[in-house]
């Protein structure tokens, strides 16, 4: 199905299932322990071998030499692989780093051995033995020593710069200005489940059990790395624990799994043991951010310029903060330019709203301090500058904008007119009390997606397509859709995802899931309706789909009926014209957040928060709000404890454990509530819905640092706001 | 994690025994932290003595007025108690500000005093770490340094030491009961019980190798408002920045230590006699050699307006 046009009336207008609250349809298996995650199964694998992974010592050089011989002989050892006898490999386009490196070193705990063994404690004990020389040789560590060499570099698909009208002379003549820098630091996705994968190999076609939010993806990486057909790999990934950017390829376990089943003929589990998933995997890069904004006294913005630099491993990607700033505020000179080193640390790629997230840190304190300079309200300094085009071609408008009405409902909502503007005025007991706000933006993207229906003679619809739900609600707003569809109860319905037998999907990432995958089961669906009314002789575009049963005038047949014994399939996508082109597809919101001070310790603790969304069509308010809680918590994450602290000397990052990269516990989270505007938009799919997850996190450390900067007075431009950045400036205590 | 051999002691005197007769043997009591360091060949036992099933998990008064603590008395246990509660609140307080409830509930009172620091080097075996390995030298000074110690380190070593609940018993003026290896008890007060690195950080205690902890007491009641806060990046499950266990009579005398600054629970007697004039002149005192690193230099601060803060909450 091709969507070139504004969606219409369609059957899941209806809204009977879609939209509604449903609980999660995976819900039980997950909370009784039984669904099964990468590394846990065990249907037809009699006697798996464990693999070990071994990471670089050293961030950049060379190994001289490996010596296996008593790595080799330990109890249970079954084989090693290494660069050396792993045979030629490929690298996938994907990923910057090899899988498997050696004998050359690009990044600290970059994989270069497996060790496979009868048991896990053999392989660990084994990799233990193993003996490696290296020389290293002199890498770049530190961001700000390397920025001024940085090269432009286009990211996104924008352009590495981008101008329009005169930002300098614009910028030099606005009364009032604000020219500050900032810079957030390297963060890891820290989600539950640490990579892991099962490989077996059944002559030449390869069968990976892993945790990936991209299978298709993933297929096409692994075929490429091991020099085989796309048709002999197979990924199955049913259940992942959370990925947010880091499983969105596939990582050293899946390589290294295949590697070391191909060479001991047996199934082999490889997980990435947590104090090494954040050196050898991805991460997203650090950043320094300079942003100028020049505006009239009466707060309409004259010139925005937003400049960023990043570093990244030879042939990466910039972290391309600066895209929102083309699009989220009005003004007629602009500018904008994303700047790229060449960084030594481990690589750099996407973790939730990539981008956006770490622009949005930045974009969103300099809004505040800009109304502070023009004495506004920062609620009303952006709403004057709120912009219903493209800033940039203002003959292309927004889709769906209603960024105004997310700030206004958020500050009736949470009491933003109690908020003292002058900074460091509100006590509560040993608290300073500040309120802070910033908007959140993230683009919508349209990218097709396929999906398989079939009915039965009992009258269950199942799903099949290769999207996977990383904790998302996927099984369960693909059920809907198809209820809704077919009008059929939810419990009428089977979800399978996440195996590359089914359908290309669009995958989980950059919060374009939601929304394209349920369009493209919305378009097997109508076909599967089609199949329904020819099989009946029912004119297919006046039929009724409703209550289990198909309806014509006064002819009713139960579905189950309709499909006999042969039952009906259908296989359909949506594939997407050129309106994402004449129509900018972005999602809003607000962020609210409320903060108390230590007077004394200059501890920051969060203690209210609300966000407001405007992202079309709510297709489950309850899976929605989980995306945002979820978050929002990230972004408090970010806001005030999330560093991974790079060791300039070695090269490495130092906290590489999660009792060292802290991310929030329970006792950091107050009551949240996240309130969604009614809102379709009907350029974005059949489903008139857009992405929330990633919009959820975009903006909310923001408002927590402005939230401080209410409560203290003390403005810190350098994430994350641990109290050692406010102490010095902190006043005496009595 | 190396293969090791393993056995469950009956009598602390044979567990003792069997640590004088295993050069390379460790007592395991819940593992909280041993079994981590294990699996990291951070530690590398050939011998495990599993001292679980001594009977050592009671809390009895004492002929002095205090209280016996056995050494496997459970952290959630020894926090509940109500004779702690009500007599030794900066110990109850302590320990409910330590780890989670799932780890209190294995961790028991002795291996709460022998845990290990966290310095991340310490945890990383392509560092070096005189303390994992004497010699390697110490990748934290020069490199990421924020928690580490800003008073007592050495040339050799800042880490500092972990515990929240040695904090407590530190200003408690608790005593360590043991059974030396080769058969005698003793008993070491706890101002006597942790080293400062000095040129051997790896030597952590005065205990002498295969010596068993089999209970630690608690000196009569001293009364006083009894106050702990932990100062951390995040409001649960996080190592201190800087700790005060704080003991304040109704005349402003009192007793301070402070955790997160050293290699060992820091309490100087000199700054104590200073509680009377304020935080400024305990903290001048307390850090009076102090030598913190460019990253943790603010703890100086940070130490002095954390005591000002419990000083005054101590009034109030
Ligand atoms: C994630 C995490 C967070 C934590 N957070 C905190 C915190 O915030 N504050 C805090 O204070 N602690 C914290 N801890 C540490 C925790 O308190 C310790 O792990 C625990 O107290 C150790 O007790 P255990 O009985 O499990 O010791 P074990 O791991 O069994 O043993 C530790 C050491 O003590 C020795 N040992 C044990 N019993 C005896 C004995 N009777 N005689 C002689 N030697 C003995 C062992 O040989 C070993 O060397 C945390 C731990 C973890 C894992
Ligand atoms: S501070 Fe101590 S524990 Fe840390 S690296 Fe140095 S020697 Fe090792």
């Amino acid at each position: 199905m091709r969507f070139e046009t504004p969606a219409t009336i369609n059957p899941i207008d209806q809204l009977k299932v879609v939209g509604k609250p449903a609980d999660r349809i995976d819900g039980p298996l997950k909370t009784t322990g039984t669904a099964r995650y990468a590394y846990e199964h065990h249907e037809g694998m009699p006697s798996p071998a464990y693999g070990y992974v071994i990471g670089s010592a050293i961030a950049k050089g060379r190994i001289t030499g490996i010596d296996l011989t008593a790595a080799k002989s330990a109890p249970g050892v079954r084989a090693i692989v290494t660069a050396d006898n792993a045979g030629k490999l490929g690298k996938g386009d994907r990923n910057t780093a090899k899988l498997l490196g050696g004998p050359d070193i690009e990044h600290y705990h970059q994989a270069i051995a497996l060790v496979v063994a009868d048991t896990f404690e053999q392989a660990r004990a084994a990799a233990e033995l193993v003996r490696v020389d290296y020389v290293r040789t002199d890498g770049a560590f530190d961001l700000a020593a390397v920025k001024d060499i940085a090269k432009p570099r286009a990211v996104f698909g924008g352009p590495a710069d981008t101008a329009v009208g005169d930002f300098a002379d614009a910028f030099a003549a606005a009364p009032v200005q604000l020219d500050a820098s900032y810079t957030t630091p390297d963060q890891a996705h820290a989600m539950m489940e640490p990579h892991a994968s099962i490989a077996t190999w059944n002559g030449d076609k390869l069968t990976l059990w892993t945790s990936n939010q991209m299978i298709a993806w993933g297929v096409g990486e692994v075929a490429k790395t091991l020099d085989i057909p796309k048709e002999n790999v197979r990924l199955i990934s049913p259940f992942i624990g959370g990925g947010f950017g880091s499983k969105l390829f596939v990582r050293s376990d899946a390589l290294l799994a295949a590697l070391g089943a191909r060479a001991t003929g047996r199934p082999v589990k490889v997980a990435l043991p947590r104090p090494f998933v954040f050196n050898n995997t991805t991460h997203r890069p650090a950043t320094i951010q300079r942003i100028r904004i020049g505006a009239t006294r009466d707060g309409k913005i004259a010139a925005i310029g937003h400049e960023e630099w990043s570093g990244n491993l030879p042939g990466g990607r910039p972290e391309g903060a600066v895209s929102q700033t083309r699009l989220l505020y009005a003004g007629a000179n602009r500018m904008t330019a994303t700047r790229l080193a060449e960084l030594n640390l481990p690589e750099g790629n996407a973790m939730r709203a990539p981008g956006e997230a770490s622009g949005m840190m930045a974009l969103e304190i300099a809004v505040d301090e800009m109304a502070e300079r023009l004495g506004m309200d920062p609620i009303e300094f952006r709403i004057i500058n709120d912009t219903q085009v493209d800033p940039e071609k203002p003959e292309r408008p927004f889709s769906q904008r209603r960024l105004t009405e997310c700030l206004r409902t958020g500050a009736e909502r949470f009491g933003w007119n109690k908020r003292n503007p002058q900074p460091g005025r509100v006590r509560d007991g040993r608290w300073l009390v500040g309120m802070g706000v910033a908007a959140a933006f993230r683009n919508n993207l349209l990218t097709k997606s396929a999906a398989r229906v079939r009915l039965d003679n009992n009258g269950v619809v199942t799903v099949e397509t290769d999207m996977t739900d990383i904790g998302t609600g996927s099984y369960t707003i693909i059920a809907q859709t198809a209820a809704e569809m077919m009008g059929v109860p939810m419990e009428k319905v089977v979800v399978r995802l996440g195996d590359s037998n089914f359908p290309v999907s669009s995958g989980s990432g950059g919060q374009w899931g939601g929304n394209n995958s349920t369009a493209g089961v919305y378009a097997a669906c109508v076909k599967l309706r089609e199949a329904v009314a020819q099989k009946l002789g029912f004119n297919s575009a006046e039929a009724e789909f409703a209550d289990g049963e198909v309806r014509l005038g006064n002819r009713r047949v139960p579905l189950a009926q309709a499909a006999g014994d042969g039952g009906l399939r259908a296989e359909d996508g949506i594939e997407y014209g050129d309106i994402d082109k004449k129509y900018q597809q972005s999602t809003f919101g607000a962020h609210f957040v409320e903060v108390g001070v230590d007077a004394a310790t200059a501890e920051i603790r969060v203690r209210r928060m609300l966000a407001v969304c405007a992202a079309g069509r709510i297709l489950n308010p309850k899976t929605a709000r989980s995306q945002v809680i979820g978050a929002m918590t990230m972004g408090v994450g970010a806001a005030l404890m999330e560093e991974l602290v790079v060791d300039e000397r070695a090269g490495f990052f130092v906290n590489h454990d999660l009792a060292g990269y802290e991310v929030p516990v329970h006792a950091d989270i107050p009551h949240q509530d996240a309130i969604f505007l009614d809102e379709t938009d009907p350029m974005s799919s059949p489903m008139k819905a857009k992405g929330v997850a990633e919009l959820g996190i975009c903006g909310v450390a923001a408002a927590v640092a402005n939230a401080a900067y209410n409560a203290t007075g003390i403005r810190v431009r350098d994430y994350p706001i641990t109290l050692d950045k406010l102490l010095e400036e902190m006043p005496d205590v009595g | 994690m190396r293969s090791f051999t393993y056995e469950r002691a009956r009598t602390p005197a044979e567990a003792a025994a069997s640590a004088m007769r295993k050069p390379d043997a460790k007592f395991i009591a819940g593992g909280t932290n041993l079994l981590d360091l294990m699996k990291l060949e951070i530690e590398t036992p050939a011998h495990l003595i599993d001292v679980n099933g001594l009977a050592l998990d009671k809390i009895e008064p004492t002929q002095e007025g205090g209280l016996r603590i056995g050494a496997l008395v459970r952290n959630t246990d020894l926090a509940a108690d109500t004779r702690v509660r009500r007599d030794y609140g900066v110990l109850s307080r302590a320990l409910l500000a330590g780890a989670s409830g799932q780890l209190r509930n294995m961790a028991t009172t002795a291996g709460n005093l022998l845990q290990r620091t966290r310095c991340p080097y310490f945890y990383d075996t392509n560092q070096s770490c005189n303390k994992r390995k004497p010699g390697s030298g110490c990748a934290a000074i020069g490199g990421f340094s924020r928690q580490h110690a800003v008073v007592g380190a050495s040339e050799a070593c800042i880490a500092t030491h972990p515990s929240d609940m040695a904090v407590a018993m530190r200003a408690l003026d608790a005593t360590v009961e043991t059974v030396r290896p080769d058969g005698p008890t003793r008993t070491i007060p706890i101002a006597e019980f942790y080293r400062l690195p000095g040129d051997t950080p790896h030597i952590e205690t005065t205990l002498m190798p295969g010596e068993l902890i089999t209970a630690v007491t608690l000196p009569k009641p001293v009364g006083g408002k009894q106050i702990y806060r932990k100062v951390r990046d995040r409001a649960s499950y996080a190592f201190a920045l800087v700790s005060v266990a704080a003991i304040v009579q109704r005349d402003g005398t009192g007793r301070v230590a402070l955790g997160g600054v050293a290699h060992k629970p820091w309490r100087v007697e000199a700054a104590e006699a200073q509680m009377p004039n304020g935080a400024k002149a305990v903290a001048e005192r307390l850090f009076a050699d102090a030598r913190p690193t460019r990253q943790n230099a603010f703890k100086l601060a940070l130490a002095e307006r954390t005591l000002g803060a419990v000083l005054a909450e101590a009034k109030g």
